[in-house]
C-alpha cells in the first residue's frame, strides 16, 4: 500500500541506560523523559518550537503520572503548546509511540512529532495492599469516628506491608522469566547459545561506543556518559560461571537487568523535514502488532513471530529481505526461540499458517550495535533506543536498505516494524 | 579554606585593610552595549576627518577637546566619556605635543570606565615618521597604565584607504562596554579585501510580532496621515548609522568547547547578537551542552574535535540541520585544555594532549571547512582562534600550553593573508587572567596576584573574551584580520 505521505525518522536521543538503583535512583520518570526530550531538542534545534504531538509512556507508572508525557514536554525546552499523549503497551510502548506518530504523519494529521518512552525500575511506584486500600477508601467515605475505626477493624498486620510492582503475569502468576524458562526448554535453547548471544550483545555495544556511534544518539545525564550495564570485558567464561536464575539455562548474564532510562525519536513528514533543513534517515514502511494465547499455553514472548508473518505477507516480503534485524533481547533465549520458530516448518505451518518456514537470519545482521542484554532494558524506552539505531545504520548503507524491528511485550504481545533508508 | 580567606578579603573590613595595603576594591567595569556616560571628545591632530566621519557613521555627536596650551592646564567642567584622538597624518616628533596637550586634561577628566582611543596611520615612510608611529604605541601603553577607575586606552592603526564604514565596528566596540577588559592594546584595521555591495540599511529592531499586524489605512483613504517625506528621513538615516545590535542575525556561528566557561559565554554573546549557534563539545559534556543549546535556541553537536573527521562532522551537522545551502558564518576555535607541569616533569602524553586539542584540531578542521563543501565556511566568513597571554609571554609550568597558544597566534597571522581574497577574516583573542572554573583552582594568594597585575587591577570575565570575539564575528569587522587582541586588562606580562 503506497501511503500518500511518508513518515521519516529524523534522529533520536536517549539517556545512557543505568542499572536500577544506580545513578538515576533519585530520578523520576518525568525527569528522565524530560532529559531525553531536551537532548533531542538540542540536537535538532527545536527549542521553543511547537511540535504537532509527542507520544510516550512508561510501564511502571505512578498514579500521579497520568499525564507523564505532557508533563515532560512542559518541563522540556519544547514550546509549551506542544500537545502530548500517554500510551502503554508494556515493553512495546516505545515502538508503539513511534508508530502512533508515524501514522498521524502518514494520514496528514501531523507534520512532526516525537515518539518516546521511559522507565525507572528504581523509582517504581509502591502500592498498599488491596485490603488496606479498601479500608482507606471506606474510612474516607465514613461520616463518624466509629464508622472510620470500623473500616480498619478487619486489617491484619500483613496488610500494612507495601506492595512493590512485579513483572508477573496476572493470569498465570508466573514471572516473565519463569514463562521464558518454559519457552527456552520447549525450544531446546542451550545455555551456551544464550551466553554466546549475550556476549555478542556486549561486544557489539562496546564497539559501537568506542567508535563514537552513539555521539549523536545519546546525551549524558546526571554525569552518566555511557550505558552502565555494558561489560566490555565480559567473556563466555565469565558468563558461563553465573548461576541460573530462571530454569536451568537462564542467568543474570543472558537476561536483561532492571534498568532506568529514557529514549526519544524525532519523526517528520519527508517533505516537511526537507523544508526545515532536517535530515531524514529512514522511513517507517509498515508495522504490525500481534498477541498470543499464553494463558492457554502459547509462549509468552513469541507474539512477534506472528506479527512478522502477517507484516511480511501484507508487504509481499520475505524474512530474508532485510539488511539488518533488531530483535529486542528481553532474554537471550527469547531471541533464539524467535529465530528457531521462524526456522521451524512445523511452527510456521501450525501456528503461523504458512506453507513454508519464514527462514533464517544471518547472525552478522542481527543487533549489530548491541541490544538490551548489554544496554539494559528500561521497558518503555527500548523502542526509542532501537528505532534511531536501526535508522542510522540503514542510512549509512544507502537508500533502500531495509531493516526489521521486533519487540516482545508482557501480556503475550509483540510488535514488529519495517524501516527503509531514504 | 581558600574560599573563606577570599570572603574575608572581599568583606567590608577586609577591604578596608586591603585598601591600606594598596589593594583597593577594583572598579566595576562598564560592560555590554553601553556607551560611556560622559560626552565624546574628538581631537584631530593633523586634519584627518576619519574619526569624525566614523562617529557620524555611528550616529554619535562629539565635542571639541580642551588643550593644555596656557599656563594653567584647563579642566573639563563635567567628566567626559571618551577622548578620541585622530592622529592620522602625524609624521613629526613635534606634532606629538598636540597629543600631550589634549591628553593632559582628558586623563584627569575621564569618567569611570572612560576611554582613550588613538587612531594612527599603519603605513608611514621615513625614519622620523616611523619613530613617531611607534612612539604613539608607547604613549598608548603608558596612558593605559596611568588611567584609573576602569578607564582604558587603545591604539588603532589604519591603512590608507580605510573609510568610516570600515572603522565603525572597531570604534563602537572600543567606546562601548564590550571592550571593558581590552586595555593598552594596539591593532590594525585595513580596507576589506573584497568590498561587498553596501547592504540595505537594517530596519530598527522590533520585537517579534505575536499577532498579525493590524492593517494600516492606505494613504489614499486617509490623506491626513500621509507622512511627509522629509519627516521620514531622520529615522531612516538613524537606522542606517546606528550600529547594528544584532549583526549576526541569520548567521551560523560554531563554537567549540561550548559546554562551559568562556565557550558558553562566547555562544551566549553570539546568540545575543542574533547568531544561530552550533554548540560543540565532547560527548561527555553533552548534558550541559544540550542545556546551553536549548537556552540559546541553537543546536548541540557532541563531537571530539580531535577526531580525524571532526571538520567533516561539523560541516555535515550544519548542512543536515540548516539545509544544504547553509554556510557557517564564523567558527570559534575555543576548545582547549591544560596539562600543566614544569618541563622537567612533562612527558610525551601531556605534551601531545595539549597540542592536539588546542592547535592540531583547528589546523585540521579549517581546511575542511574551507574546501567549499556544503555546511562549510562562507566566503566573507570568520575564523577566530583563542590564544593566551601565556602563549605570548610564556608561563612557568605551561610549556605545552604556551606552545599551543603561541601556535594559534602564528596560525592566525599566516592564514589571514591566505584567505583575504575570499573576504574571510582570521583573528584571535589572547585572554589574560579570566575568572573561570579553571582559574578558581589557583591558590588564593597567587590568584590575587595574577588578578591584580594589570592596569585594571582585577580579573576579566568570560564575557569580556566573548565580546571581543563577537567584534571579530561582526560582518562590519571585515577590515580586521590577522589581528591578535589581548583581553587582559593590560596584563604586565608579554608584549
Amino acid at each position: 500500500m503506497a501511503l500518500p505521505r511518508s513518515a521519516v525518522i529524523v534522529g533520536g536521543n536517549r539517556t545512557p541506560f543505568a542499572k536500577a538503583g544506580g545513578p538515576y535512583a533519585a530520578a523520576s520518570n518525568t525527569d528522565l523523559l524530560t532529559a531525553a526530550l531536551d537532548g533531542l531538542v538540542a540536537r535538532f534545534g527545536l527549542a521553543g518550537r511547537r511540535l504537532d504531538e509527542v507520544a510516550g509512556g512508561a510501564v511502571l507508572k505512578h498514579a500521579r503520572d497520568f499525564n507523564l508525557t505532557r508533563e515532560a514536554v512542559l518541563g522540556s525546552s519544547l514550546h509549551p503548546t506542544t500537545p502530548a499523549v500517554d500510551l502503554q503497551q508494556a515493553c512495546a510502548t516505545g515502538l508503539e509511540s513511534v508508530i502512533y506518530v508515524a501514522n498521524k504523519i502518514s494520514l496528514g494529521q501531523a507534520d512532526v512529532g516525537i515518539g518516546c518512552g521511559v522507565d525507572s525500575a528504581s523509582d517504581a511506584p509502591i502500592a498498599v495492599s488491596e485490603r488496606l486500600r479498601r479500608a482507606l477508601l471506606s474510612a474516607n467515605r465514613a461520616r463518624t469516628l466509629p464508622q472510620r475505626l470500623a473500616a480498619f477493624a478487619s486489617l491484619r498486620p500483613a496488610d500494612l506491608a507495601p506492595v512493590a510492582p512485579q513483572v508477573v503475569e496476572p493470569r498465570t502468576g508466573l514471572s516473565m522469566g519463569q514463562h521464558q524458562a518454559r519457552t527456552a526448554e520447549r525450544w531446546g535453547i542451550t545455555r551456551h547459545a544464550q551466553d554466546e548471544l549475550a556476549l555478542a550483545s556486549h561486544t557489539n555495544l562496546a564497539r559501537a561506543w568506542a567508535d563514537g556511534f552513539f555521539d549523536d544518539l545519546v546525551t549524558p545525564y546526571l554525569g552518566v556518559t555511557k550505558d552502565t550495564i555494558l561489560r566490555a570485558d565480559t567473556s563466555l567464561e565469565k558468563l558461563a560461571a553465573l548461576k541460573p536464575v530462571f530454569g536451568d539455562t537462564m542467568t543474570a548474564g543472558n537476561s536483561t537487568a532492571l534498568t532506568d532510562g529514557a529514549a526519544s525519536v524525532l519523526l517528520a513528514e519527508a517533505g516537511w523535514a526537507e523544508s526545515q533543513g532536517l535530515p531524514a534517515l529512514a522511513r517507517i514502511v509498515d508495522a504490525q502488532v500481534a498477541a498470543v494465547d499464553f494463558p492457554d499455553g502459547d509462549d509468552l514472548l513469541l507474539a512477534p513471530t506472528h506479527a512478522a508473518a502477517r507484516l511480511l505477507a501484507r508487504q509481499g516480503m520475505s524474512l530474508g529481505d532485510f539488511e539488518l534485524y533488531e530483535l529486542h533481547e528481553a532474554f537471550a533465549s527469547t531471541v533464539l526461540a524467535t529465530l528457531a520458530a521462524w526456522e521451524s516448518a512445523e511452527f510456521c505451518r501450525d501456528q503461523l499458517g504458512l506453507s513454508a518456514p519464514l527462514g533464517s537470519i544471518e547472525r552478522d545482521r542481527l543487533n549489530i550495535s548491541g541490544s538490551s542484554l548489554a544496554a539494559g532494558h528500561p521497558f518503555a524506552a527500548t523502542g526509542g533506543r532501537i528505532v534511531p539505531i536501526l535508522a542510522k545504520l540503514l542510512h549509512s548503507r544507502g537508500s533502500g536498505a531495509r531493516g526489521l524491528i521486533s519487540i516482545c511485550a508482557a501480556g503475550g504481545q509483540g510488535v514488529v516494524a519495517i524501516l527503509e533508508a531514504v | 579554606m581558600a574560599g573563606v580567606l577570599e570572603r574575608v578579603f572581599y568583606s567590608g573590613a577586609g577591604q578596608a585593610v586591603a585598601g591600606k595595603l594598596g589593594l583597593p576594591e577594583p572598579e566595576q567595569l562598564r560592560r555590554g552595549r553601553l556607551l560611556p556616560s560622559g560626552s565624546l571628545v574628538l581631537a584631530s591632530l593633523a586634519g584627518s576627518a576619519l574619526a569624525a566621519d566614523t562617529l557620524a557613521h555611528l550616529g554619535q555627536s562629539w565635542t571639541e577637546p580642551l588643550r593644555d596650551t596656557e599656563a594653567e592646564p584647563p579642566a573639563y567642567a563635567e567628566r567626559i566619556g571618551a577622548l578620541i584622538v585622530d592622529a592620522r597624518g602625524v609624521r613629526e616628533l613635534a606634532e606629538l605635543e598636540g597629543l600631550r596637550a589634549v591628553l593632559r586634561p582628558a586623563v584627569k577628566g575621564l569618567a569611570a570606565s572612560g576611554r582613550v582611543i588613538l587612531l594612527a596611520d599603519a603605513e608611514v615612510d621615513g625614519l622620523e615618521a616611523n619613530a613617531v608611529r611607534q612612539a604613539l604605541d608607547g604613549i598608548n601603553r603608558t596612558v593605559g597604565k596611568e588611567l584609573r577607575r576602569g578607564s582604558t586606552s587603545n591604539l588603532i592603526y589604519v591603512t590608507r584607504r580605510v573609510q568610516a564604514a570600515d572603522l565603525a565596528s572597531t570604534l563602537s566596540f572600543l567606546l562601548e562596554g564590550r571592550s571593558a577588559f581590552v586595555d593598552g592594546q594596539t591593532w590594525t584595521v585595513t580596507t576589506p579585501h573584497r568590498l561587498v555591495e553596501p547592504v540595505e540599511a537594517p530596519t530598527p529592531a522590533t520585537p517579534p510580532r505575536l499577532v498579525e499586524p493590524v492593517e494600516t489605512p492606505t494613504p489614499a483613504n486617509n490623506p491626513q496621515t500621509v507622512p511627509e517625506e522629509v519627516a521620514l528621513r531622520p529615522s531612516r538615516r538613524a537606522a542606517a548609522t546606528l550600529p547594528a545590535t544584532s549583526p549576526l542575525t541569520d548567521r551560523i556561528v560554531v563554537v567549540t568547547g561550548a559546554a562551559r566557561g568562556i565557550g558558553a559565554q562566547i555562544a551566549t554573546i553570539a546568540a545575543r547578537d542574533g547568531a544561530t549557534v552550533v554548540c560543540v563539545d565532547v560527548p561527555a559534556s553533552g548534558e550541559s551542552l544540550a542545556k546551553l543549546a536549548n537556552q540559546l535556541h541553537g543546536t548541540a553537536l557532541q563531537l571530539d574535535i580531535t577526531a580525524p573527521d571532526a571538520g567533516e562532522k561539523i560541516a555535515a551537522h550544519v548542512a543536515s540541520r540548516y539545509g544544504e545551502a547553509a554556510w557557517i558564518h564564523g567558527i570559534v576555535h575555543n576548545a582547549g585544555i591544560t596539562r600543566d607541569k614544569l618541563l622537567a616533569n612533562t612527558d610525551a602524553a601531556r605534551w601531545a594532549q595539549v597540542l592536539t586539542v588546542n592547535l592540531a584540531a583547528q589546523l585540521r578542521i579549517n581546511p575542511i571547512l574551507l574546501d567549499g563543501r556544503p555546511g562549510g565556511l562562507a566566503d566573507d566568513g570568520r575564523i577566530v582562534g583563542v590564544a593566551s597571554t601565556s602563549g605570548i609571554a610564556g608561563n612557568r609550568g605551561q610549556a605545552n600550553y604556551a606552545a599551543s597558544k603561541a601556535g594559534v597566534v602564528g596560525l592566525v597571522r599566516a592564514l589571514a593573508p591566505e584567505l583575504a581574497g575570499r573576504g574571510i577574516t582570521v583573528n584571535a583573542v589572547a585572554p589574560g587572567f579570566i575568572e573561570t572554573e579553571m582559574t578558581a583552582k589557583i591558590p588564593i594568594v597567587q590568584r590575587e596576584v595574577f588578578r591584580r597585575i594589570n592596569s585594571l587591577s582585577q580579573g576579566g570575565q568570560p564575557v569580556d573574551v566573548a565580546e571581543t570575539i563577537a567584534y571579530f564575528l561582526d560582518p562590519a569587522s571585515a577590515g580586521v584580520t590577522g589581528q591578535v587582541i589581548r583581553v587582559c586588562g593590560q596584563n604586565l606580562v608579554g608584549q
